[in-house]
Order: structure tokens, then C-alpha cells, then sequence
């Protein structure tokens, strides 16, 4: 071994015993701020406080009030995402390919980067300023028209008024999470026309295929950007909308008292959505990894 | 193979419309200040003393997250590439981690494990920083991570110690310095997160900007659509940063919405 000498070996043999010491901050953190109070709500969800395991709690969580608020809470997540997975792709779509002038993506971008970031109390007020009962948009389509959107089901304040409203920072979100794979497309797109293939077939078994995976991955984000959201929802329905992050809301505020245990089994519901969706994320990045090169 | 020029047109002008409009009628709203001067909701918004004062603290915050954030990242993702790559998965794994766990879920476990009897743990500002702390985390990492590939430190930190730097030197004059861009674009977007963000804050019972918002709209709805329009703004500033410093280098995923 000649280099045993330089001074990196040197230095490694020196510290090497030492190396955990860069690890301690990062894993002592995460353990006691996030896994053990993880890990705190799971056993608390399946004891309540109390020292026998019991499988009571979750099993309410079979309880109507609950069963719904969950239903709600991925409906409304998977619409969002749905929505703006569409719309998303569209937007990137034309922007990219669309032959408009060049200046109009950057501006795209940058935009979506506010927007996708733009969520919370400030978004439910811009929402109600438009789309609320006296809202600007309301008004005008009520002046232009005399059709007036609340005396025909509509509310900005129940489950599709709050749906058009997380589109707000999920349309964006699709477009900076679609735009890289598109951007490839565009060499695929070449190949494929000067081998001849028409329209049909470009779509069904060049771009699709490649599109489907980080499609996948896009909307199962969006899926879980919508689902943990909980600033929007309150702000907008004042707390009065049946969805999971609301419900747990409500327990820390004391606002209702469920039993301890009940109050953990929702939360770790949420977690166990998540980790589902986010499984199949990694999933599918791995998968994609192929086309990314 | 190409959209059509005119349906592109057409979707972007919708998109553009779907976008504009709630901030064409928030600026409205915020200007309809009947018989008061016309930026009457701006100047009182201005004038208030909670909204400097929860604009401090939120402004406190975002630096407090970022720093501990940096603290816990760059040690560990650094020394992760160096040294251990076993351990950067674990890394990689434990800092996206609290994507799985909503903000809501995350103050709630805290907050019934250490909300009483654990000491200085029990306290509600080192519950909070720390609830930032992980927060922050993903983007940090992503961005992190992204910047340790991209200028190849191990060759420069071996250059370095063959040169016989020590590792202070190596850390505040090789690492630093070249994972700048990283570090920035990384922070400016927590910046963005943490500025509004209510769900934390408001069960730990502190008057953040977010929850500082939330409790002008209750009152002040005039009021509440000009500190929209702020935010925006505050938004806009950070997030245009992130941009500046980072081309090209989009971090996303869920966050304190």
C-alpha cells in the first residue's frame, strides 16, 4: 500500500473512529423530533394512554363521522390531483412545445414557483375576495348575467369551492414537477416523426410511454401536498369541512374531546396514506430512473 | 407532434386567467375602502403594531429553521457523500421523511409526547423551532445533496487535506462557500414556507404572520385582502431568489400548506 502515507490516509486513519461524531446532530434531531413522536402516536393509537394494546381505537376509525372525513379528505386530494394533473400538463405542454414566444417560460416557471407556494390563510382570502358570496368574480357574472352562482349550489366553501382553490398551488406544483420529463419528449418527438410514425402512433407508443411513469409520480405528489394541507381548508370553511387535518385540528384546540387514543388513530391514518402514496412514489422514481438519463 | 400555436394560446390565456383573477380581486377588495382614502386597508395594515410584530417573529422563525436546518444537513449529507454512502441513504431516507408526516400530525405527536413534564423540551419555542426544523429538512437535503454532486467536493476536499488544510479550514472555505448556491436556493424556498405558515404555530399558540392573517380576516376582511396581496409579494421575493440563485433547480414537494 503506497498510499498509506498521504496525508488523506493519514487523516482518515486519525479520525476514522471519530466519523459518527458528523452524524450524532442529524440522527439525535430527526430520532427525537420526528420518529419517536411518530412512533409515540402509533403507540398511542393502539393503547390510548393506558398500559394493554388494544385495536379499539383504530377499529373506530370505522365510525361514520371518521369513515368520512378520510372519503373527503382523498377525494378531495385525488381530484385536486386529477385536476391539476390535467390542467398542469396542458399549461406545460403548450408553454414548451406551443410555439409561443420564448420570454413566456421563465415567466411560467418562475410564476409557478410563487403560486405552488402561495397556499394558506393568504390564498383563502384571495379566494374569497373572487369566488366568495360577494366576491369580485361573483358580482361581476351576477351583473354581466344576473346569474348568480350561490343560488345555484355553489359555495367557495364547501368540498368543490375548496377544490378549485388547492388547484391554486397544485396547478403550479404539476407543471414544475411535469416540465423535465416534457422537455425530453421533444427529442422523441424528432425520432419518431422522421421514422414516419403518425400522430396515433406517437402518442399511444412513444410519449405515453415515457410520460407514464413521471406522470405517476407527479400526481401521487400532488396527492399528498393536498392531503396534509390544513391552513387552507381552515381558513376557507372556518374549520366546518369533515376532512382528517381539520378533525386533529379540532382535538389540539380542544374544540372536541375524542378519547386519547382515538385522537392518535387519526393521525396515524394520515401517516399511513401517506407513507402508501410516498411508497409508491419512490417506487416509481426507481422505475423512472431508466428514462431520466 | 406539436400543439397547435392557437389552442396553446388559448390554454395559456386561461391558465393566465385562472391565475390572475384572485389577485385582481384581491387588490379590489383591498382598494373598496368606501369614504376612507384609497390605500386606507394598506396604511392601516402598515401602521399596526401586531403586524410588524408577528412579521419579526415569522421572519425569526424561517432564519431559526433554516439554521438549524443547515446545522443538521451539511454535517451529515457532507460527510454522508464523503465518507459513508451506506449512511447517506439513511440520511437521504430520514431527511425526505417528514413528507409522510403532515405538519398537522407532526405538532400533534410532539406536542401529546413532550407538551408537559419534559423539561426544557416542554417548552413551546423549542417545540415550534424544532417542528421547523424538520419542516425544512426535505428542501434542504434535495438541495444540498444536489449541490455536493454537482461541484465534486470529494476531489476538492482531498485536494485540501493533501494540502494540509484541516477540517475547519475545510468546511468554512471549500464546503461552504462552494455549496453557496445550494445553501441559498435551499433556504429561500423554506423562507417562503415558514413565513406562512399556520398550522404550527397557531396550535402552539404563538402570533405568527400566518396566524397573525387568520385572525385579521376574522375582524378586517379590507385589511385581510391587502396582507394577502403582502404575502404574495413576500412570496414572490423569496421564491424569485430561489430562482436567481438556483437556475434551473427545482425542489418541490408538500410543505406547511
Amino acid at each position: 500500500m503506497t498510499g498509506i502515507n498521504t496525508p488523506s490516509a493519514r487523516h482518515r486513519r486519525r479520525t476514522g473512529r471519530l466519523d459518527w461524531i458528523w452524524f450524532v446532530p442529524f440522527f439525535g434531531f430527526t430520532l427525537l423530533f420526528l420518529v419517536i413522536p411518530t412512533i409515540g402516536l402509533i403507540i398511542g393509537s393502539l393503547t390510548g394512554g393506558h398500559p394493554r394494546v388494544t385495536l379499539k381505537y383504530l377499529a373506530q376509525l370505522s365510525q361514520p363521522q371518521f369513515l368520512d372525513a378520510y372519503r373527503t379528505s382523498i377525494a378531495l386530494s385525488a381530484a385536486t390531483a386529477l385536476g391539476a394533473g390535467l390542467v398542469g400538463i396542458l399549461l406545460a405542454w403548450a408553454a414548451i412545445g406551443g410555439g409561443l414566444p420564448k420570454a413566456l417560460r421563465p415567466l411560467l416557471m418562475t410564476f409557478s414557483g410563487v403560486a405552488s407556494n402561495f397556499a394558506g390563510i393568504p390564498l383563502a382570502f384571495a379566494f374569497t375576495a373572487s369566488l366568495g358570496p360577494v366576491g369580485m368574480i361573483t358580482v361581476l357574472l351576477q351583473q354581466a348575467t344576473g346569474y348568480n352562482l350561490y343560488h345555484h349550489g355553489f359555495s367557495l366553501f364547501n368540498f368543490w369551492g375548496l377544490a378549485i382553490t388547492y388547484l391554486y398551488f397544485q396547478i403550479p406544483l404539476m407543471v414544475l414537477l411535469i416540465t423535465p420529463a416534457l422537455e425530453t419528449l421533444g427529442r422523441w418527438s424528432e425520432a419518431a416523426a422522421s421514422l414516419g410514425a403518425s400522430r396515433w402512433q406517437y402518442w399511444t407508443r412513444v410519449a405515453l410511454p415515457i410520460l407514464r411513469i413521471p406522470l405517476a409520480g407527479a400526481l401521487l405528489v400532488l396527492f399528498g401536498n393536498s392531503f396534509g394541507a390544513y391552513a387552507t381548508a381552515y381558513a376557507l370553511t372556518s374549520g366546518m369541512i369533515n376532512l382528517i387535518p381539520i378533525l386533529i385540528g379540532q382535538e389540539m384546540t380542544g374544540n372536541v374531546l375524542f378519547s386519547p387514543g382515538l385522537g392518535d388513530a387519526l393521525a396515524v391514518g394520515m401517516v399511513v396514506v401517506m407513507s402508501v402514496v410516498f411508497g409508491l412514489y419512490l417506487l416509481m422514481n426507481r422505475k423512472g430512473g431508466r428514462w431520466a438519463q | 407532434m406539436r400543439p397547435a400555436r392557437g389552442s396553446s394560446w388559448l390554454v395559456v390565456l386561461l391558465g393566465a386567467a385562472y391565475f390572475i383573477l384572485p389577485l385582481v380581486a384581491t387588490l379590489q377588495f383591498s382598494l373598496q375602502t368606501g369614504t376612507r382614502p384609497l390605500f386606507s386597508a394598506y396604511s392601516s395594515i402598515l401602521t399596526a403594531s401586531g403586524f410588524w410584530a408577528s412579521l419579526g417573529l415569522s421572519l425569526f422563525m424561517a432564519l431559526a429553521a433554516v439554521a438549524i436546518g443547515l446545522l443538521l444537513i451539511i454535517p451529515a449529507a457532507y460527510w454522508a457523500y464523503l465518507r459513508a454512502p451506506k449512511v447517506r441513504t439513511w440520511v437521504e431516507f430520514l431527511s425526505i421523511l417528514p413528507f409522510v408526516v403532515p405538519p398537522i400530525v407532526l405538532v400533534f405527536g410532539m406536542v401529546g409526547l413532550y407538551g408537559n413534564g419534559f423539561g426544557p423540551l416542554s417548552s413551546p419555542m423549542v417545540l415550534i423551532l424544532a417542528a421547523y426544523g424538520v419542516i425544512s429538512m426535505p428542501y434542504l437535503f434535495r438541495s444540498i445533496d444536489n449541490g455536493l454532486r454537482s461541484v465534486d467536493l470529494r476531489t476538492l476536499t482531498q485536494a485540501a487535506l493533501s494540502l494540509g488544510a484541516g477540517w475547519p479550514v475545510i468546511l468554512l472555505r471549500i464546503v461552504l462557500p462552494n455549496l453557496r448556491t445550494a445553501i441559498l436556493g435551499g433556504a429561500f424556498l423554506v423562507f417562503a414556507l415558514i413565513m406562512g405558515e399556520y398550522a404550527i404555530s397557531s396550535m402552539l399558540g404563538f402570533n405568527t404572520f400566518g396566524v397573525y392573517m387568520l385572525l385579521t380576516g376574522q375582524t378586517r376582511a379590507h385589511a385581510a385582502a391587502a396582507l394577502a396581496l403582502i404575502s404574495f409579494a413576500l412570496v414572490w421575493v423569496f421564491v424569485g431568489f430561489m430562482h436567481a440563485v438556483n437556475r434551473g433547480n427545482i425542489t418541490f414537494g408538500p410543505g406547511a400548506r
